[in-house]
């Protein structure tokens, strides 16, 4: 009933429209001259066309112009004639409506540029404001919202008044508060209204909206929009610390994400491990990978190439790892100094070896559906990839913290990072635990290069950026213990972001490594010292 | 400090490696071609780009180029009857390392040319080589100015052939009230943002309005930095973003501008270091409508471009590789020295570097390019909008080719500096004092 209701307002509506095109008959005879300006390719014409189209009231409107914002607008500059390609790629044509067979040759998209972009969306804004759909009816006043043109303000009361649906109504009403406000002829008092629904909403965009209220307002005007806006800003300010602190979060859970394979190869079995960074460059590129055989062979399963990806990582670099460590790293413990150098320059052959192979420059890592976008929590924004990266985290190191506590080869791995002969007198192969144990430090920066490849650039540099920082969680968090990392991640994330917006990001850095060059020089164990007999040396 | 540590460290781990994995393994290339095989009827070409390191992301896609140059060049006959033959070595994205393999192309292996470096720093770190050993060095990408030298030529934009119409157009066809100075902390942003914020000023910009923001190379790490550029833009004047985020960062960035979700209709980007090949890394759906500066697209239509876009194509036997701008200026370049040296009939350096102001050769976008005195060319500028695909549709071009300052005109300590090569043989000639020797060099 709700539907039919609306159906019957927007044939009202369009009535009103098509009566206020009969009286004016030089809109409806130029309509097809208006549309043939797409093809001149000028971006000043598509403006005027566009402008015209919209208020023809032409039931083909909607069409042309959405066709136009999705780049589906095809004109022919030789016959000026312009074509629709509709979802399921039918051709009509623009002016008349009629099924074309198929696009003539020579038509070209017609171009759009930001401006354009922004008057489509204006107008697009005042085209659906009746559309059935609540979606778009909420996103056509948040358009009006925006370019709060006064010719909408009609169109937006009669939707208002009908609106059922508790978010789009809110909506509506702030979008025509937004028209009122900026209406000249609008009377004090509806003006102060404006304002308190504008207020009331406290975010930046409506902060950004009574900002550029001009300076020519009634005194009274004037001054409530002023002790909105420092209301707004107070509130945001509020926001901004709770901002900074998700910043944190989501930064300490790269951090640990990061680290913490590091904290099994060094913190546990204490490997100075500097091709570390490159086994998250391998995990990141598996997912390349991975994503290159989805694309090319089961297009439907894009969103869960990264589930796919995740155990293909952690094989491909846990096996690597072992490598490693069987045919290099076995024979240099105890000797630190070669260790950092074998492995460091075992850093350089993979990165080269993965130039060689994928070449130098940025390979493109998709974001499946659902890590993409945003939502608003309050009045900060939370993007669906860290949020997810977040929880990734936070169950890696959980799974990792099990599987050390209450699997046997965990057990195995403690006793021989503890007292290795002691160890092998129990009759622990420790030899066959050492190897496990780097494969699966190795595989878990695997792991790792699956998530940060959802943020960073797939090249064969990625590794490089984040060897500096695991080591230095590892250090700060307490060498050896898998909750140092955990806090210490945390810790330089939270302080890292909130030393941003004082410093700077340059001078930030620099103040957190200074910051912990002090704190070590305090604590050299770092934040959680192993007690007792350490790790052999 | 961080960065300092960490390219103090990879420069020991270069040297390390390169003198064992090297030699063992052949993965760090040096020169193909020994100069023991090097027959006497053919003319060397140095090529100085890294091949490895943290530059090779971009300096690899010139080395081909300036290949591919030189095979076409023999296809037509080479240069005064003789072959080109090719010096490639692998600088490693290490400056001091640069400097290095310039000496030993100049000196083991005799080179008439050299075409080459990327960042600012590698090509300083060159300069006092090419000084004193006399040769040429072609630099082909977008840099910051307030720089020329008598060894040099600057075939890349100087800042009032990219970024100053950038603003322009920003200023003029968007409307923009309000700036922000984005970019990565090292010599070619911060020296372009000082540019720009005289400019700006002189526009009658306030100081208010301009925020400018520095981060360190690689950052990846956005969250802040986008919130406060979309708390600047809410201030209810239109904000635009001028880029000079280098390589890597930009990735993240882009990403993060498009996960909050802040469109090029709200508050546009212009990147002067973003092109085709950075955006090839990219899922562009997001940034659609943001904004590059160039002197060259890929996909402005002229005959001589799209001969260079197929030829290339199959040079590489890739029919998705990309051009981009610094490949055209290479294009540029080689083009003007080898009309030089035919000019001259000799490859002998001083004469070139006489012969080369003046002379003219066609960039891909329909236009000819003259080399100045001050040893930088003539380019148009054009303005790209980020299209779906990972191309640029140009959406304004300066009307005629803009000649390449070598010093600002914005800045106080260069505006009164000019190069001339040509009377003056000085290249910070000071008009006010009429004496060589201003400030720089």
């Amino acid at each position: 009933m709700f539907v039919s209701c609306l159906d019957r307002l927007r044939a009202l509506f369009l009535s009103i429209l098509l009566l206020g095109s009969v009286t004016l008959p030089a809109f409806a005879g130029s309509f097809e001259d208006s549309v043939a300006k797409f093809a001149n390719d000028e971006f000043s014409d598509t403006e005027e066309a566009v402008g015209e189209i919209a208020a023809s009231g032409n039931p083909l409107a909607f069409p042309i112009i959405s066709a136009l914002q999705d780049g589906r607008l095809s004109a022919d500059p030789e016959t000026k004639k312009v074509f629709i390609t509709g979802a399921d790629d039918k051709v009509i044509d623009a002016a008349t409506g009629t099924a074309v067979n198929k696009l003539p040759d020579g038509t070209a998209p017609v171009r759009l540029n930001n401006r354009l972009r922004r008057t489509v969306e204006a107008a697009l804004g005042g085209l659906t404001l009746l559309s059935p759909d609540p979606a778009k009816r909420l996103a056509a006043a948040q358009s009006v919202f925006k370019s709060h043109e006064e010719s909408a303000l009609a169109t937006v009361e009669s939707a208002l008044a009908n609106e059922a649906n508790k978010a789009t109504k809110q909506a509506f009403a702030e979008a025509r508060a937004a028209i009122i406000l900026f209406k000249p002829d609008a009377s004090e008092n509806d003006k102060l209204e404006a304002i308190a629904v504008i207020k009331a909403r406290g975010d930046q965009e409506a902060m950004a909206l009574l900002t550029s209220l001009g300076a020519d307002q009634p005194p009274l005007v004037a001054k409530a929009a002023a002790g909105a806006i420092s209301s707004i800003q107070s509130n945001l300010a509020t926001w901004s610390a709770v901002q900074n602190a998700w910043y944190g979060i989501s930064l300490g859970s790269v951090l640990l994400l990061a680290a913490i394979g590091l904290a099994i190869t060094f913190g546990v079995m204490g490997v100075i491990n500097m091709a570390h960074g490159e086994m998250v460059m391998l995990g990141a590129y598996t997912t390349f990978v991975v994503q290159e055989v989805i694309r090319t062979r089961y297009p439907g399963l894009f969103d869960y190439s990264l589930l796919i990806a995740v155990p293909l990582a952690f094989l491909v670099a846990g096996g690597i790892g072992v490598l490693i460590e069987r045919g290099i790293i076995r024979f240099l413990y105890g000797r630190p100094l070669e260790t950092l150098l074998a492995t460091w320059g075992l850093s350089l052959v993979l990165q080269q070896a993965v130039r060689t192979v994928f070449g130098p420059t940025n390979r493109e890592v998709g974001n499946p559906s659902w890590m993409s976008g945003a939502f608003d929590l309050g009045q900060i924004t939370i993007t669906y990839n860290r949020l997810w990266i977040l929880c990734f985290t936070l169950a890696v190191f959980a799974i990792l913290l099990a599987m050390l506590r209450y699997t046997s080869l965990g057990l195995e791995m403690r006793a021989v990072t503890q007292n290795r002969r002691m160890a092998a007198s129990m009759g622990i192969a420790t030899s066959r635990v050492d190897a496990l144990t780097f494969g699966l430090g190795s595989g878990i920066a695997g792991i790792a290069g699956v998530a940060l490849s959802q943020i960073d650039n797939v090249s064969p540099n990625l590794g490089q950026s984040y060897i500096i920082d695991s080591f230095m969680v590892v250090v700060f968090g307490g060498v050896g213990n898998l909750w140092g990392t955990l806090v210490g991640a945390f810790t330089l994330g939270i302080a890292n972001k909130f030393l941003e917006p004082v410093a700077g990001a340059v001078l930030g850095k620099i103040a957190i490594l200074v910051l912990i060059i002090l704190f070590i020089q305090k604590r050299p164990r770092g934040l959680f010292a192993l007690k007792g007999r350490a790790v052999e040396a | 400090m961080l960065t300092q540590l960490t390219c103090d460290l990879a420069m020991t781990r270069r040297r390390w490696l390169a003198a064992t994995a090297g030699l063992v393994l052949g993965l760090a290339a040096s020169s193909p071609f020994s100069p023991a095989q090097a027959a006497e009827d053919t003319i060397k070409v140095g090529i100085l780009h890294s091949l490895s390191g943290t530059m090779a992301i971009s300096e690899t896609t010139l080395k081909d180029t300036v290949l591919f140059l030189i095979d076409e060049q023999n296809k037509k006959g080479g240069v005064l009857g003789k072959k080109l033959e090719a010096v490639v070595v692998d600088p490693a994205s290490n400056w001091p390392l640069f400097a290095e393999k310039a000496r030993e192309l100049i000196t083991k292996d005799k080179v008439a040319v050299v075409f080459g470096c990327w960042t600012s720093v590698s090509r300083k770190s060159v300069l006092p080589v090419f000084k004193e050993l006399n040769n040429i060095l072609f630099y082909p990408v977008q840099y910051e100015g307030e720089e020329s030298e008598r060894n040099v030529f600057y075939t890349g934009a100087a800042p009032n052939q990219q970024a100053i119409p950038a603003v322009d157009y920003l200023m003029k066809d968007e409307k923009v009230k309000r700036w922000v100075l984005a970019g990565t902390d090292y010599v070619y942003p911060r020296t372009t943002n000082k540019i720009l914020e005289a400019y700006l000023k002189s526009k009658g910009v306030k100081q208010e309005d301009i925020m400018i923001n520095y981060t360190p190379f690689g950052h990846s790490d956005w969250q802040t930095i986008v919130a406060d550029i979309k708390k600047f833009g809410s201030a209810g004047k239109k904000t635009a973003v001028v880029s000079t985020i280098n390589g890597d960062a930009n990735v993240p960035f882009y990403k993060e501008l498009g996960n909050q979700g802040i469109k090029a209709t709200d508050i546009p980007v212009v990147a002067f270091s973003v092109g085709e090949e950075e955006l090839a890394g990219i899922d562009t759906k997001p940034l659609v409508g943001h904004l590059a500066a160039w002197n060259y697209f890929e996909s402005i239509k002229t005959p001589a471009n799209e001969k260079f876009i197929k030829d290339w194509q199959a040079y590489t036997k890739n029919p998705k590789r990309v051009t981009n701008d610094p490949m055209e200026a290479h294009v540029i370049g080689f083009n003007m020295w080898v009309k030089a040296v035919e000019k001259v009939k000799s490859t002998d350096p001083d004469k070139v570097i006489d012969a080369l102001p003046g002379i003219e050769a066609p960039n891909l976008t329909g236009g000819v390019s003259k080399m100045l005195p001050n040893h930088h060319i003539t380019k148009p500028v054009f303005i790209g909008e980020i299209k779906g695909n990972g191309q640029f549709d140009v959406v304004w071009k300066t009307p005629g080719l803009v000649a390449g300052d070598a010093w600002s005109k914005e800045l106080d300590g260069s505006k009164d500096l000019i190069g001339d090569w040509v009377d003056k043989k000085c290249g910070n000639y000071n008009v006010k004092t009429n004496k060589c020797g201003g400030q720089g060099s």
